[in-house]
């Protein structure tokens, strides 16, 4: 049940974009159409997963049992630049479509400050290993909700008549404003 | 580039290059962080502080980093300096840290910061990367102040926890609360271009 609540939780309630305003940059920068918000959602979902686990483990029997916990800042961002590397090799090697499909994202994700919000609010949150996993998929599946649905509504918005000088990041910031405002009726579902 | 006049380089932080309003740079902390003056004013002191001194170290030790490893270094560099500034307000102003939270850390990967390192720092002189870290963080600094204020007289009723507006005022708490820093954020990008748009048809 805990478990099911940090779930539905990141997804929904705490989402990491609508929420916690993490991974902005990519939110605006790469919402403009449908397919690419869901290769970034996928990338970014996928890199979260592992950092999550990478950065329980290296907290937990590197960090604390050394007394190490000011150390955190930097080493939780060397992870994440080595492990984007990692998987980038690691995917081109093994699954070229996905390479393809990846493309570009892959490598950006590195200054994705959701990445390394997700390793310090797990950190700070002072999750076990399992309910960080949980908290690190959740994430992911959250900020891709949020960008598939913010390219749909840019999509239609293309064909609407925006005023001159609210077009391109004004009025995504408003729409977001708006998403964000609807994503509020979540939060009674979990106390 | 080296041609422009020094006061210039200090200017254009503030209007014409803005890291929010026209680069769109470091979104994050400048939503994050604006439901009270206070909060922006630490934040943006922060920021500063990091961009400065990071601007100074990697300006100069250019010479001595290998081009390969040039953003894994400033990397480096910056998160020594946010740890410090971490370090500092957790152990001075513990509510200030305990209200800012994750974001302070998250400094490191502010695209601000590693933005003008690669793009100024990195092939500019040390006098020049400090005047330049100095316009932008300026230019940070006002953003934050212009959208905190906004949102916590709409919000609360108050500036810096100062009651402004009367009894009478009901506050909108949705200003305080994230669709709030999106909805400001995003009317005042439409008032700057339409301010830039008159200047321009003006000259």
């Amino acid at each position: 049940m805990e478990l099911l609540a940090i779930f539905i939780s990141a997804i929904l309630i705490n989402n990491f974009v609508l929420h916690y305003f993490l991974g902005i940059c990519p939110f605006l920068g790469v919402s403009k159409k449908i397919d690419s918000a869901v290769s970034m959602g996928l990338a970014v979902t996928f890199v979260m997963t592992i950092t999550a686990i990478v950065s329980w483990i290296i907290n937990h029997w590197i960090l604390i049992p050394f007394n190490l916990e000011y150390l955190q800042i930097v080493s939780f961002i060397l992870i994440i630049a080595s492990l984007v590397q990692l998987v980038e090799m690691f995917i081109r090697k093994s699954s070229p479509p996905l390479y393809q499909a990846l493309g570009i994202y892959l490598p950006l994700i590195t200054t994705n400050c959701a990445i390394m919000g997700l390793a310090l609010l797990a950190a700070l949150k002072n999750y076990n290993f399992v309910e960080t996993v949980i908290f690190g998929v959740g994430s992911g599946v959250g900020f891709t909700l949020a960008i598939v649905l913010m390219a749909g509504i840019r999509e239609q918005l293309d064909l609407a008549d925006v005023p001159e000088p609210l077009k391109g990041a004004g009025i995504a910031l408003i729409v977001a404003g708006i998403m964000a405002l609807g994503f509020f009726g979540f939060s009674g579902m979990i106390k | 580039m080296a041609s422009k006049p020094l006061s210039q380089e200090f200017t254009k932080g503030l209007w014409g290059e803005n890291p929010i309003f026209r680069q769109l740079l470091g979104m994050c902390p400048t939503l994050a962080v604006t439901n009270a003056v206070i909060n922006g004013i630490a934040m943006s002191l922060a920021t500063s502080f990091v961009l400065i001194f990071s601007s100074l170290v990697v300006a100069s030790i250019k010479k001595l980093i290998p081009s390969q490893v040039r953003i894994a270094s400033y990397i480096v560099v910056i998160a020594s300096f946010v740890t410090m500034a971490d370090r500092f307000l957790a152990a001075f102003f513990p509510p200030i840290s305990k209200n800012l939270g994750p974001y302070i850390p998250l400094i490191v990967v502010n695209c601000i910061i590693l933005g003008r390192q690669e793009a100024f720092s990195s092939k500019n002189s040390v006098g020049r990367s400090l005047i330049d870290a100095f316009g932008m963080s300026l230019g940070f600094t006002l953003a934050l102040l212009v959208l905190s204020s906004i949102r916590e007289i709409l919000g609360a009723g108050t500036w810096l926890g100062h009651q402004v507006l009367g009894s009478w005022f009901e506050p909108w708490i949705i200003m305080i609360l994230p669709p709030g820093a999106f909805l400001t954020l995003g009317i005042l990008l439409g008032i700057i271009i339409l301010i830039d748009q008159k200047l321009q048809r003006s000259k």
